[in-house]
């Protein structure tokens, strides 16, 4: 069995010292050892950003595709390899911006995969512009006055889109982090894992400490039940999104795969091509 | 006794012009003409005037008529519209309901019959288009039994008593008109049709058989006009094969899906028109880039923006050759026929594998949507072909990756899916060194671009240009695509009769453009006329840039967003010859 040292390349990340987005590799290198997988069984999707450079820095299948895409591409990969653990990764622009109207409906969809979005609220690749995440009022080389936009909540918008599994993290919560990726992986949908992933570079509100003193932590309700929905929003919303733990999650309905007419377990790429010349007949047939 | 004839219906949309159509033709199917179908519809349901128009003839055909033989018109509106079409002497069918009348300076008999009334009596005003078609087939005097198992087999699995009540409504359209006429109409006594078994089908149609025999399993897709009908069918057709069709959100990820999907083992397409295809430009360019195997179909419409979204154009091909920023390797194939559909598909899922390239195949809206007969299919020719595909490669060392980009002599590397052991490796749309890592290494990147750019050197799709000669030296070289073809032949056909001789290029392979092919033949014509459904001669654009002879290169244009008419083609070459 792989150890998570097998997940690791030779490739050094291009991240700023301090980003957030080297723990949430290693949490993904961790829960991917954890989980039982060999690095040929994983394949990670990711957008386009600071942290769409992911995939390359994991051993693994991977493909880096083009900005806001990673999750169709994932959901395609997965399509025609249910076999494969498919996760997909991007940042907030990524996913939430460009990506938005794939990302709620990767979410409506339920393929069985995990989507880890490393949301550090701010555009970093492109040195410093406003995100959806981005706070009203947050100075940035685009907003010089202040955003004056709403804050998206990726949370409220997953729950109202009908995900099957929402979670949060800080990627300072590696041991957390690599146990929500691991349950995400095992459930048996679509799960989006939000993770606060400070920018040390063009974030200077939402650092490190700033979470440290805002981040609500599901550990402290010990009745908290993420199998109810009603309790899961309100929750989001009592504490302004800033909820780290496995928020919510279904367990009864079925992933997309799971539904489709005719879906074989076994990975549709590795099924026959050909058709028989009887099955061309009968399809022939109907044209007469 | 004649070889063809021209026949039409018309009426409101939503009213069963489609349904009367499709049971008539049917039946002239089975009897084994050759048909040729045109549909005029507009970009909504119900309402507004709407006709299909076939041409029925002994021989093949693959042309729309000039004009008109047999108008069935729901409504006067259909009269009005379509009556300048009807040759001297036509007949029209209407509903008497309306009170139909013949247009001042129409020559042309009318029958008034009880259309409505007669579906009404029978229980219900859907069967308007069984009591139609009965009175048309019974006007040209074929055997009723035929249709007749036409009717049941379209109606078989709604039970024996609707089956009934259709018949029955067939057979009181054609006792009526049987009656008024005095009997079948002479004039229009077709001489008997071959009897071969032909296909009937749209090209789209065509399009979705030729992608199941090709391996396509998966399908992801946004609706559009004029493409939705491939969806369709293979929603229908593909759980039969383990796969299935995904309607995505938008056309970014109907193509980013199909790029994943490729890219993990499985022939997966997408279709869309040209508003889809602009949405696609930025994915198609990943495709190249990362050498992932992908197939497009663009049925394309009338443009730019919505344009005109029902109607015949092939005013893409410029967006499709040049379409995505920076430059990759990249084919478009244009099927000029129904049985291209077919087989183009099949050529298009091995190209793209074997070339590791997005493959392009263009159709246009008359090609896609206009029903006719096509040839039966060849079994044998399906052959499946995936290029350099790599299964068990060789156990990996220590951090060693795959050489998925590998420099070879051809520029096509070794290809490996997902899941293989011996087969690590990173994908990029970044430049990339030949294990798939981000490079900004300026050798490498040279070699990189010409790796890719060099691999369709030595492409040639079967039938790159397809060459129909009448002679070495002709007066007139026609050239065209997709779905002009059959009006050019029945133009040239007419030119001949004047004297005039003519050899008819198809371009089927649109990019990389088959210059050395076409080339001998540019040179021995006297003149050369390029046919095209768009405003700014966009193939001969190509011909001129990559063939030369732009001295004795004429355009013939039309972009009104009607399909060229024999006439047209040919009064236009007459003058320029």
């Amino acid at each position: 069995m792989a150890t998570f040292k097998e997940f690791r390349n030779n490739v050094k990340p291009n991240w700023c010292p301090g980003c957030g987005d080297f723990s949430i590799q290693a949490a993904i290198q961790r829960a991917a050892a954890n989980v039982g997988l060999e690095p040929e069984q994983l394949a990670v999707i990711s957008g386009i950003g600071c942290s769409g450079r992911i995939s390359g820095y994991i051993n693994a299948y991977g493909l880096h595709g083009i900005h806001g895409r990673a999750l169709p591409i994932a959901q395609g990969v997965k399509l025609a390899n249910r076999e494969l653990t498919v996760i997909a990764s991007g940042g907030d622009g990524d996913g939430f911006a460009i990506g938005m109207g794939h990302t709620v409906h990767a979410i409506r969809r339920n393929l069985n995969i995990t989507y880890i979005v490393m949301d550090n609220q701010i555009y970093g690749l492109t040195k410093g512009q406003t995100s959806p995440r981005s706070a009203e009022g947050f100075k940035t080389k685009s907003t010089p006055e202040g955003s004056i936009e709403s804050t998206l909540s990726p949370l409220e918008i997953a729950m109202s889109a009908g995900a099957t599994f929402v979670a949060q993290s800080f990627s300072s919560d590696l041991k957390g982090l690599t146990s929500l990726i691991e349950q995400g992986i095992k459930h048996e949908g679509f799960s989006l894992i939000n993770v606060f992933s400070p920018c040390v570079t063009f974030n200077k509100i939402n650092t490190y400490d700033w979470f440290k003193e805002n981040i609500v932590s599901l550990e402290q309700f010990p009745d908290y039940d993420p199998s109810d929905r009603v309790t899961a929003m309100n929750k989001i919303m009592e504490t302004n999104g800033m909820l780290t733990g496995l928020i919510y999650q279904n367990t009864t309905r079925k992933s997309y795969e799971d539904m489709i007419t005719g879906f074989k377990p076994e990975g549709l790429a590795k099924q026959e091509l050909a058709i028989s010349e009887e099955q061309f007949n009968q399809l022939v047939a109907e044209f007469k | 006794m004649i070889s063809q004839l021209s026949w039409k219906i018309g009426g409101q949309q939503g009213e069963g012009v489609e349904s009367t159509d499709r049971i008539f033709s049917t039946a002239l199917n089975r009897l084994g003409y050759y048909l040729y179908g045109y549909r005029h519809f507009s970009s909504r349901i119900k309402g507004g005037h709407t006709n299909n128009k076939i041409r029925i003839s002994t021989k093949p055909i693959r042309a729309i008529s000039d004009d008109l033989d047999i108008l069935v018109a729901f409504d006067q509106e259909s009269i009005d519209l379509n009556a300048h079409e009807l040759r001297k002497g036509g007949v029209i069918v209407a509903d008497a309901k309306f009170g139909p009348t013949v247009p001042e300076g129409i020559d042309a008999r009318l029958f008034a019959v009880p259309i409505t009334k007669m579906a009404e009596e029978l229980g219900t005003s859907l069967m308007k288009n069984m009591v139609a078609s009965g009175a048309s087939w019974a006007l040209l005097g074929l055997p009723l039994e035929v249709f007749n198992k036409a009717v049941e087999e379209e109606f078989g699995r709604k039970g024996p008593a609707i089956v009934e009540k259709n018949i029955e409504a067939v057979k009181s359209g054609a006792e009526f008109v049987l009656e008024q006429a005095g009997g079948p109409l002479d004039e229009f006594k077709l001489d008997e049709a071959d009897g071969k078994q032909k296909l009937f089908m749209i090209g789209n149609e065509a399009i979705g058989l030729g992608s199941i025999a090709a391996g396509c399993r998966l399908m992801s897709a946004y609706p559009i006009t004029p493409a939705s009908e491939i969806m369709e069918y293979l929603i229908k057709k593909l759980p039969k094969f383990g796969g299935t069709v995904v309607q995505t959100e938008d056309e970014i990820a109907a193509v980013t899906m199909a790029i994943g999907a490729n890219y993990a083992g499985v022939r997966t397409m997408t279709a869309s028109a040209g508003p889809g295809l602009s949405l696609m430009m930025e994915a198609i360019g990943l495709a190249g880039m990362t050498e992932t195997p992908l197939v497009i179909v663009n049925t394309q419409r009338g443009g730019p923006s919505t344009g005109l979204p029902t109607k015949q154009e092939q005013s893409d091909l410029n967006a499709m050759v040049y379409g995505t920023h920076g430059e990759i390797p990249k084919v478009v194939i244009a099927p000029a026929s129904i049985e291209d559909c077919f087989y183009d598909m099949i050529e298009a899922f091995n190209v793209s594998e074997q070339y590791q390239v997005p493959v392009i195949v263009m159709t246009d809206l008359q090609l896609s949507l206009g029903k006719q007969s096509c040839e039966p299919l060849d079994y044998s020719k399906v052959q499946i072909s995936r290029g350099k595909l790599v299964t068990e490669p060789p156990a990996l060392e220590g951090p060693e990756l795959f050489k998925r980009y590998e420099f070879t002599e051809d520029g096509i590397s070794p290809r490996v899916l997902p899941g293989e052991k011996g087969g690590l490796h990173h994908v990029t749309g970044v430049e990339h060194d030949e294990v798939g890592r981000p490079s900004e290494n300026a050798v490498n990147r040279q070699l990189m671009m010409d790796k890719r750019l060099n691999k369709l050197n030595n492409l040639s799709i079967r039938e790159a240009i397809r060459v129909d000669a009448q002679g070495e030296t002709p007066d007139l070289l026609i050239i065209g695509m997709g779905s002009t073809g059959g009006t050019i032949d029945a133009a040239r056909e007419m030119l001949a009769q004047d004297g005039v001789s003519s050899n008819h290029v198809t371009v089927r392979q649109i990019h990389p453009f088959p210059a050395d092919a076409l080339a001998p033949y540019l040179e021995k014509a006297k003149k050369v006329v390029v046919i095209e459904n768009n405003a700014t001669a966009q193939l001969a654009g190509q011909i001129k840039m990559y063939a030369g002879f732009s001295e004795k290169i004429e355009s013939l244009l039309k972009y009104d967003g009607n399909p060229f008419l024999p006439l047209e083609v040919y009064k236009a070459c007459k003058e320029l010859s």
